[in-house]
């Protein structure tokens, strides 16, 4: 296996606050990384460098072995890296349906002024994609009528439509109703595995990373404080007392860094 | 509506070309409407992108002036026009390239800004533009004839006429299209443009020129029809009037726009004729009733109609 994505010492501070105090993280290639940690950890923000959003202070990301460390965020589309949003970014006065054309075209050239964007081939492309994601019923809706599990899974869904080789999503199944989530997240991972889509999700539900994930990155305060398979790294009390919040009395502290695999 | 827009847009030429004929005079005012229907046109594009250009009487003074420096050498009118538009789609490549990074207010003040920088030019260099007296522009020849004055009103009438038809369906199919829907998206998520590796600055940047070829046409109209350009052209009125119309026909349609300015100049001619100097109070109360109750202005008062006669 080889790393797709590879961050070396990144760092980031806001004013004092250090959102990233040292990240050294490879995310193989084909691999379901989820990172957890609590609020205010730095995991957005993590994100929000590998996309080119915020530039890091120090250090340095290469995907497919070549460097992208400030390039903006549509260079970095274009090399194949997509993301998905916490708080969903959507065309608000489109429709869903429209938002996913728009998607779709930003892939396939958007620079034609006079063919509909709801073109046949587009428009199917886009339905389909909706209906891989339950969506097929608000297809018509516009975005910001919706409500806030379906702006997610619909924001997920163009992040997907751009046919990225790496998919970063932030928290997406946050917001969405619990007895729905399972189905929708393994719907994704079927989609993303059926196209070898390699996914880093941000997740707080311990129950999708154990069923989900490959293996599992600790954030705490900028920093990775615990790497590897979930069936390990959740059983460690540290973890568990640190971030998932399950205090387990009398546990022996942890040291935060170097646990387990590719840190 | 949106099916019937076509359709509509044909009638609605008719109409104009009989009340051409029935009453002479309303021919210029009808050129002129349709001038600046198209310039109109321009600003609701970029109104689609949430953004407002307080300047754009820059294109129309500089696609009219441009009318009055060639008229002598080129003659033609035919010639004359695409050239105007030449000069005009040039200079709003040059300007967007500026502007398309700025929003909101700062793309409406620099806009602005940018089209008093050519006023005072217009006023200021005397031995070039004759100031504030202006440039007479001989009549142009049509297609290489020469009308008489009538039949050359007409005949600009019909170019006006056609040439709005054109730029409202290009300006529909536009907007349907990726490019326009992207234009679209500016003003809701600018952003997830990015995200998707879209650069929106050129999706703005492209329907900025596109807007500046309109104005410049609807300049070269002005000035083929007036015969006389002046520095007022220019003027931030003259500006604020074009958003004025965009707003009062309304960007819900390509149809918007047209209907806003013969509206505009017809309310101007009649009120002006009988109120004198109340009839800019007119149009403000009128602006100011649409901006609160009709926020989709005429056109979408119309469209608004048509929906519950069809639903009834
Ligand atoms: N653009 C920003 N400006 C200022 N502070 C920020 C910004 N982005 C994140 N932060 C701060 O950095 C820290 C990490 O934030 P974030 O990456 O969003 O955490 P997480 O996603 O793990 O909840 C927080 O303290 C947050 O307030
Ligand atoms: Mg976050």
């Amino acid at each position: 296996m080889t790393a797709l994505l590879e961050a070396r010492g990144l760092r980031l501070a806001f004013g004092g606050v250090r959102a990233a105090d040292g990240i050294d993280l490879d995310v193989m290639q084909g691999e379901f990384l989820a990172i957890i940690g609590p609020n205010g950890a730095g995991k957005t923000t993590f994100i929000n460098m590998a996309t080119g959003y915020l530039r890091p202070q120090a250090g340095s990301i290469a995907y497919e072995g070549r460097p992208i460390t400030g390039l903006s965020p549509r260079a970095i589309v274009r090399r194949g890296i997509a993301r998905s949003f916490q708080l969903p970014q959507l065309f608000t006065e489109h429709t869903v349906l429209e938002n996913a054309a728009l998607a779709v075209a930003a892939r396939e050239g958007i620079w034609s002024p006079l063919a509909p964007l709801l073109r046949p081939r587009w428009r199917e492309e886009a339905a389909a994609l909706l209906g891989s994601f339950g969506l097929a019923a608000l297809a018509d809706i516009r975005a910001d009528a919706l409500n806030e599990g379906a702006r997610k899974l619909a924001d997920i869904a163009m992040a997907v439509a751009l046919r990225p080789r790496l998919l970063l999503m932030d928290e997406p199944t946050s917001g969405v109703a619990a007895a729905e989530k399972m189905g929708i997240v393994e719907t994704l991972v079927r989609v993303l595995r059926e196209a070898r889509v390699t996914a880093v999700f941000v997740e707080h539900d311990m129950e999708v990373v154990e069923r989900f994930a490959d293996r599992v990155a600790v954030w705490s305060q900028g920093r990775i404080a615990a790497l590897g398979p979930p069936a390990r790294v959740l059983a460690d009390p540290a973890v568990q007392r640190e971030v998932i919040g399950i205090e387990k009395a009398g546990a022996p502290p942890v040291p935060a860094a170097g646990e387990g695999g590719h840190a | 509506m949106r099916r019937a827009e076509p359709l509509l847009a044909l009638a609605a030429a008719a109409a104009m070309v009989v009340a051409a004929l029935a009453a002479p005079w309303l021919k210029f005012v009808l050129t002129i409407a349709l001038a600046k229907g198209m310039a109109a046109l321009g600003i609701m594009l970029l109104l689609r992108a949430g953004q407002v250009s307080f300047g754009h009487a820059l294109y129309v003074s500089f696609g009219a002036y441009t009318v009055a420096f060639l008229a002598p050498t080129l003659r033609d009118s035919l010639l004359l026009l695409p050239v105007a538009a030449a000069m005009a789609t040039a200079l709003g490549l040059v300007v967007g390239l500026f502007v398309s990074r700025y929003r909101q207010i700062f793309f409406g003040m620099l806009n602005l800004a940018l089209s008093m920088v050519f006023f005072s030019l217009l006023e200021k260099l005397y031995h070039i533009t004759h100031g504030t007296d202006g440039i007479r522009v001989a009549l142009p020849t049509m297609l290489g004839q020469a009308l008489e004055r009538t039949s050359f009103e007409w005949a600009i009438f019909g170019v006006a006429l056609a040439l709005a038809l054109l730029f409202g369906w290009f300006a529909r199919a536009y907007l349907d299209a990726p490019m326009g829907q992207a234009l679209a998206g500016i003003k809701t998520r600018e952003t997830r443009l990015e995200f998707m590796g879209v650069p929106a600055r050129h999706v703005l940047l492209s329907a900025y020129v596109l807007s500046a070829l309109m104005a410049g046409c609807g300049g070269a109209i002005i000035a083929m029809t007036t015969r006389h350009v002046t520095p007022l052209l220019a003027y931030w009125t003259a500006s604020g009037e074009l958003v004025f119309i965009a707003i009062l026909g309304g960007a819900g349609g390509v149809i918007g726009p047209f209907l806003g300015a013969v509206t505009y100049e017809l309310v101007r001619v009649y009120a002006a004729a009988i109120l004198a100097e109340a009839w800019q109070a007119i149009l403000g109360t009128v602006l100011l009733l649409v901006i609160l109750f009709a926020p989709g202005g005429l056109w979408g008062m119309l469209a608004a109609l048509f929906r519950r006669r069809r639903a009834a």
